[in-house]
């Protein structure tokens, strides 16, 4: 088959030492910042990107560096869950059902490898769901004209909000703030300046990088500034006794069901714009303590409650790569922040990357494959030492971030302005977090609305300004229709369905993927 | 009410970007849509989702105590500085003053944290500068 070709030719570029190395850098980082409460995947990569753009590091190897962080945060997060019952981000919640009851009763060690597992089965698996999946939708993406981009970018908007936020209202509020930062700058195709009112900064428009890392990573510093709790680390180090760190193998053959059924749930709930890796586990924690639950054993510490939601989450980390680099679309914060960087780079994702830079995607997904094996070799016998991570208490750690966002953002530019941006980005960002008004969908708009600008007008063009254009196609209309179905649902069904996931967690303090 | 005053921001902010886009000047190159229509279609939204939000407002959050927010307040302000006196004083001294801060108000009692500071400004400095190859700001002396 064609893709097996494609394949050993990813390998063949991404087995350098360099990459490897990055590979291996990228894991351990990754884990260490998903275990550390409060910093998760989005704002973790957020905050590499700008440092591994000042680095100078190709596509290839700068992709690599942070999909490694991307997957190993997916791996960290579960840590805190299990042994401090606290989620080191959003997606990890779930874990903390089962495997905090499992830690207090001794079983810590076993609950960590049996997620370590877990993890790996999602990963893996939904890695070869990529590999499948994202050339059958390239080449469906290959018939789209710029109606249809223009309706796939909406359809984007309008099912990311219906996940991300309890209010539809604040959810479209945060697509229209983040599309209008979007269009400050000299308009590409006119050349005439919009919205910058004399200022000569702002010709360029605002740097997406200086408006991510402010929102991701700034108001998370914020936010801890606010509570300053000190709980966490008082008694944190007598929690720390793991025991031993390999499952026994009956184990695993008890929670083989519950990692398979997680892996499939896991990955569609990742390829469906908007989802991400949260509802991943959410969904596959919950059908498997539907199915499996006979005996009440599931918040009590059954390892299947573990197994279940750590292949979900991971497996969804992977599915939401498939619109990323297939359509250009991301599905959830993280892979809106993964784009950010490739646009950075000045490779745009879509159906053209596979044919133009196909070391590029086949180099990445490679690296994923090993990047996996190490997150799984790195994380059994290491577990002990990234759990050290949680010692590491907030006073330290806190001021660490706010300064190496600090050092990213200048190194770019080596302007105030730019560091002023983003301040005022990290404060709005902490007030919205406060009044719940999501912020991927923000970053969404920052990120997308010049692409949708230049869909919009190339259709117009085409079609001598008739509005009409953009719903005469069969798939413009289709698109069309599940934008508007994916935005009207939730708040139908949003009643009964989303108040359960909102109270099992503290949705203001993670970050959203 | 915290949410109606969100709503009424927004709205106002809504207004005056539609004003804003409607100001651009069009230049002799154009397009059937041309630079004004789609900034002004975003207003649209923003105005809309601020208006909804104004009429039915969600439950009040929980904002801290006054004390708290002037914490905040307080670190947006030493951001500011910072930023600002970055190019003058150097690098490693005004980050190991802005570290030393800030850990001081998450917590750490003062010689702790002027020792934190300083200590996450050098490894910064050395990992990124010495060792990546960085360029950060110098100030009068070098570093």
């Amino acid at each position: 088959m064609e893709v097996f070709g494609h394949l050993a030719d990813g390998f063949s570029v991404a087995i350098t030492l360099q990459n490897l190395g990055l590979a291996l850098l990228g894991c351990f980082l990754g884990t260490m910042i998903g275990a550390m409460p409060g910093l998760g995947p989005a704002n973790g990569v957020a905050i590499l990107i700008p440092v591994a753009f000042t680095l100078g590091l190709p596509a290839t190897p700068a992709l690599i560096l942070l999909t490694s962080v991307y997957y190993g945060a997916m791996y960290g997060g579960r840590i805190s869950s299990i042994l401090l019952n606290i989620p080191g981000d959003e997606p990890a919640m779930m874990t903390t059902l089962d495997g905090y009851p499992m830690a207090r009763k001794g079983m810590a060690g076993e609950a960590l490898a049996i997620s370590a597992i877990a993890s790996f089965v999602g990963s893996f698996f939904a890695t070869w769901g990529l590999v499948f999946l994202a050339p059958q939708l390239v080449k469906v993406a290959l018939l789209f004209g710029p109606a249809e981009y223009f309706a796939l970018f909406t359809l984007a908007f309008a099912t990311l909000g219906g996940l991300a936020s309890r209010n539809q209202a604040k959810a479209a509020l945060a697509a229209g703030l983040g599309l209008g930062i979007a269009m400050i700058g000299v308009d590409g195709q006119t050349g005439v300046p919009r919205l910058t009112f004399g200022e000569v900064h702002l010709y360029d428009g605002i740097d997406f990088l200086v408006a991510i890392v402010g929102l991701f990573a700034l108001s998370e510093v914020f936010l801890f500034l606010e509570r300053r709790n000190a709980g966490v680390e008082t008694d944190a180090s007598n929690k720390l006794n793991i025991g031993r760190v390999l499952p026994p193998m009956k184990m695993v053959g008890e929670t083989t069901g519950a990692m398979t059924r997680g892996t499939i749930v896991g990955f569609i709930a990742g390829v469906l714009p908007g989802a991400g890796a949260s509802l991943g586990s959410f969904m596959a924690y919950a059908l498997e303590k539907k199915l499996k639950d006979k005996k009440g054993t599931f918040g009590k510490g059954d390892p299947r409650g573990v197994a279940a939601p750590e292949a979900g989450n991971n497996a969804a980390a992977g599915g939401a790569l498939v619109p990323m680099l297939a359509l250009g679309v991301p599905g959830s914060g993280t892979t809106a922040v993964l784009l950010a960087m490739l646009l950075a780079l000045n490779v745009t994702p879509g159906p053209l990357l596979f044919t133009k830079y196909p070391d590029v995607v086949w180099g990445l997904i490679a690296a994923l494959f090993m990047g996996n094996i190490m997150l799984l070799v790195m994380n059994l016998p290491m577990v002990g030492l990234f759990a050290r991570v949680l010692l590491v208490p907030t006073r330290y750690l806190m001021p660490a971030v706010a300064m190496i966002s600090i050092v990213g953002i200048y190194g770019i530019s080596g302007s105030a302005f730019d560091l002023y941006v983003m301040i005022i980005f990290g404060i709005a960002g902490w007030a919205l977090r406060k009044l719940d008004v999501p912020l991927v969908p923000i970053v969404l708009g920052v990120l997308l609305g010049n692409q949708m600008e230049v869909n919009l007008r190339r259709e117009m063009t085409i079609s001598d300004g008739n509005w009409w254009a953009l719903v005469d196609s069969p798939l413009s209309i289709t698109l069309w229709s599940i934008a508007i179905i994916g935005f009207v649902l939730p708040i139908i069904a949003g009643r009964y369905f989303r108040p359960k996931l909102a109270d099992s967690a503290e949705m203001e303090t993670s970050d959203r993927d | 009410m915290s949410d109606r005053i969100l709503g009424g921001l927004m709205v106002l902010l809504a207004l005056f970007y539609v004003w804003a886009a409607s100001r651009t000047e069009i230049s002799f190159i154009s397009d059937p849509v041309g630079p004004k229509t789609f900034p002004m279609i975003i207003g649209g939204l923003v105005a809309v989702s601020g208006l909804v939000i104004l009429v039915r407002p969600d439950p009040e959050p929980q904002w801290p105590a006054l004390g708290r927010l002037a914490e905040v307040g307080a670190a947006v302000v030493l951001l500011f500085v910072y930023a600002t006196l970055l190019p003058e004083l150097g690098f490693v001294i005004s980050t190991a003053v802005a570290a030393s801060f800030l850990s001081w108000r998450l917590g750490a009692k003062p010689i702790e944290a002027i020792l934190a500071g300083s200590s996450i400004s050098i490894c910064i400095y050395v990992v990124f500068h010495l060792i990546l190859g960085l360029s950060l700001a110098r100030g009068p002396w070098g570093f």
